[in-house]
């Protein structure tokens, strides 16, 4: 099964320039169906076999796209996101970063009206790694197939926690990256009742990081969730006050500190881990001694 | 970015909310113009991106042009240290001269952004000049909290509820329930990530003024706020920071340690400064070069990383997605090659072409520390400070 994407998964590009023309062969040599790019006013075209469009409506219609994987720059992806929507694009995975958080305010407004998902902004995409299917930016080296979930909003943190898993020889089903803005389309907490119900996945990692309170909202959802989940909070050692890199992390007030995000998950039932290099290997003690592996 | 409060003002005071009649100034002479202008009796206060200023001495009463020259002596030209300054202090370069106001009663309002909502926010509370989170947590009653809906925006209930629950009724509903809707505009034209007024007073002659303000916007619409990020004032930031933006790095935040850091990703730039840290190494910076897909940027960022005195180490933590180790690798060989890079610099590369990115570092024939994961990354970035 898997989480988000799947074998029927037709993947479209907004946004056909260098990084969605050179992620769509990625994907496409992964074995995704990638079956359009939309750049408005290159309509007709066809870039390394893809053909490209000037809407996605027509994607939907002319190829039957269900997910869209958008590269658009920031000043302009608010406006993809919602073309997407309004084409009625099922999935919607934004990898651009630096939209405006008053761009994304409005997004989501209209988005609860609406029937599309949205995955990131500011985020590595989602694979589905037995479906060989691919939306995003992430290597796909460091991937197998298996039977944890991960859940991160940083990129690398989802490729270094993949990594790690691969290593020691565990496979994964799917990997989200729910993005590192302060306003995102799909929460931790949405990202881990997706795995909660997916049958391939036996257990989740979820890489969290200081800023905001999205982890404790995960932290509540964990008590009910069957399977055990791994955790590791990013940016512990950061000074408060400060934007690291990501518009959400920053720490503003006791609830947006490493420390109080550990303890709401490490009451809830999750497995923290303090040191980033042992994601992998605590996994596999969880794994072991649930009988999992 | 941060305005400072005279900027905060001015842009309050362009969308009709009441401020105190008053002048920026940078010498203690315009001090005391300003003083005369405004009838002898001010106050003088330090422009400089921190709060507690008062504490830290950098807000002082003056009740004639004397007083006024001597305060203005003492702050400005000050490095004004505060409990968020940290110990070096803010450069004072000008004062805002302002007005002696009236005070009957001091409230708190202000807007950000609510990422659980994901809406404006509008919080009030009729403790003014007390920190929020202080109030939260000992009076959670006393704060009245409104989101700002995405479609319909601020109604005018909304500002009628807070003005009562604040005690804002009788004759001072009507400017209230304005300068709350104003300061919602204010937010949503400018791109505001927080726009704070602390404390809003009622004068004894019963006006609503803005006693004293704080507007931060957000950086993702520098693009379309040209003119607001002019205000932009570069001393009050680290002088390492400022020259990374202007090398076209946005995330690169200076920290205490010595081992400089470069690394892609802001999630894995923050967890190599925790995993430093596990070793028992201290970071000397945060920074994510993104997806920097040309070696120039990479030279440019281990040039600000290579030249600050405090490094003694660099660590090169790169998981490549969108970001090509090949690249990067190649960037660093050049950095080292012109004479950047003295320090023993610890690389480990991983993900998106790093076979060709190891061949790189391995045709180079220069003398950089490689290590293959994370953890070893970090243990020997830390011995090599250590040695």
């Amino acid at each position: 099964m898997a989480v988000l994407l799947n074998e029927n998964s037709r993947v479209l590009i907004q946004g056909f320039g260098g990084a969605g023309q050179r992620e769509a062969a990625n994907s496409l040599a992964f074995g995704t169906k990638v079956v359009c790019g939309v750049t408005p006013g290159r309509g007709g075209q066809i870039m390394n076999d893809v053909p490209v469009l000037n809407t996605v409506r027509e994607g939907v219609e002319q190829y039957e796209a269900n997910v869209s994987l958008i590269f658009v720059p920031a000043p302009f992806a608010a406006d993809a996101i919602i073309e997407a929507a309004d084409a009625g694009i099922p999935t919607a995975i934004c990898i651009t970063e630096g939209i405006p958080t008053l761009d994304m305010i409005k997004v989501k407004s209209y988005l609860q009206k609406s029937t599309t998902k949205l995955i990131g902004p500011n985020c590595p995409g989602v694979i589905s790694v037995a479906e060989r299917a691919r939306a995003g930016i992430m290597p796909v080296d460091v991937y197998t197939p298996g039977n944890v979930g991960v859940i991160s909003r940083s990129g690398t943190l989802v490729y270094e926690s993949v990594d790690q898993l691969t290593r020691l020889g565990i496979g994964q089903s799917s990997s989200v990256g729910v993005g590192g803005d302060p306003i995102i389309g799909t929460s931790q907490q949405e990202a881990l009742a997706l795995f909660e119900q997916d049958t391939e996945t036996a257990a989740v990692v979820l890489i969290g990081e200081i800023g905001g309170t999205a982890e404790q909202e995960a932290a509540e959802y964990i008590k009910e969730m069957s399977k055990p989940v791994v955790s590791f909070i990013a940016g512990a050692t950061a000074p408060p006050g400060r934007r690291m890199g990501h518009a959400g992390a920053i720490i503003a007030g006791k609830a947006g500190t490493a420390t109080a995000k550990q303890t709401a998950l490490r009451n809830a039932g999750a497995t923290v881990v303090e040191s980033p290099s042992r994601i992998g290997e605590t996994m596999l003690e969880v794994l072991q001694s649930e009988g999992l592996t | 970015m941060k305005l400072h409060e005279f900027q905060a003002k001015e842009l309050l005071s362009q969308y009709g909310i009441p401020i105190p009649q008053g002048k920026v100034a940078s010498t203690p002479d315009e001090v005391v113009d300003i003083t005369n202008e405004l009838g002898g009796k001010v106050v003088i206060k330090a422009q400089a991106h921190t709060g507690g200023r008062g504490k830290g001495g950098g807000v002082k009463i003056a009740n004639n042009a004397d007083e006024a020259r001597q305060s203005a002596t003492e702050i400005i030209g000050m490095q004004l240290i505060t409990h968020q300054t940290g110990p070096e202090g803010l450069p004072v370069h000008s004062v805002l001269v302002e007005e002696q106001i009236e005070i009957e009663r001091e409230l708190y309002l202000s807007i950000a952004i609510d990422n659980a909502s994901g809406m404006p926010i509008v919080i009030a509370s009729a403790s003014g000049g007390m920190d929020i989170e202080e109030v939260a947590e000992n009076d959670p009653a006393a704060i009245q909290n409104e989101l700002v809906h995405p479609e319909c925006g601020f109604q005018p209930f909304q500002g009628r509820t807070i003005a009562f629950k604040t005690g804002l009724d009788g004759d001072l509903l009507r400017p209230a329930t304005e300068l709350i809707s104003n300061l919602v505009t204010a937010f949503e034209d400018n791109d505001g990530t927080i726009a704070e007024i602390n404390p809003l007073v009622v004068t004894k002659d019963g006006q609503l003024i803005a006693a004293d303000a704080k507007f931060s916007t957000d950086d993702n619409a520098d693009f379309r706020q040209k003119e607001l990020i002019e205000n932009r004032d570069t001393s009050q930031e680290d002088p390492r920071e400022v020259e990374a933006r202007d090398a076209g790095i946005d995330n690169y935040v200076k920290l205490d340690g010595n081992i400089g850091c470069l690394v892609n990703g802001a999630g894995l730039a923050m967890a190599t400064m925790d995993a430093i840290k596990f070793e028992g190494g201290d970071p000397a910076n945060f920074l994510d070069i993104g997806t920097a897909n040309s070696a120039d940027a990479v030279i440019a960022a281990l040039k600000i990383i290579s030249e600050d005195p405090d490094v003694e180490a660099v660590l090169v933590n790169i998981f490549g997605g969108l970001a090509r180790t090949d690249i990067i690798a190649d960037g660093v060989v050049q950095a080292k090659k012109i004479g950047l890079l003295k320090q023993p610099t610890v690389i480990r590369l991983a993900g998106t072409n790093v076979e060709e990115g190891l061949q790189i570092l391995e045709d180079s024939g220069l003398d950089l520390i490689r290590a293959d994961g994370f953890a070893e990354a970090a243990q020997k970035a830390v011995k090599a400070v250590e040695n």
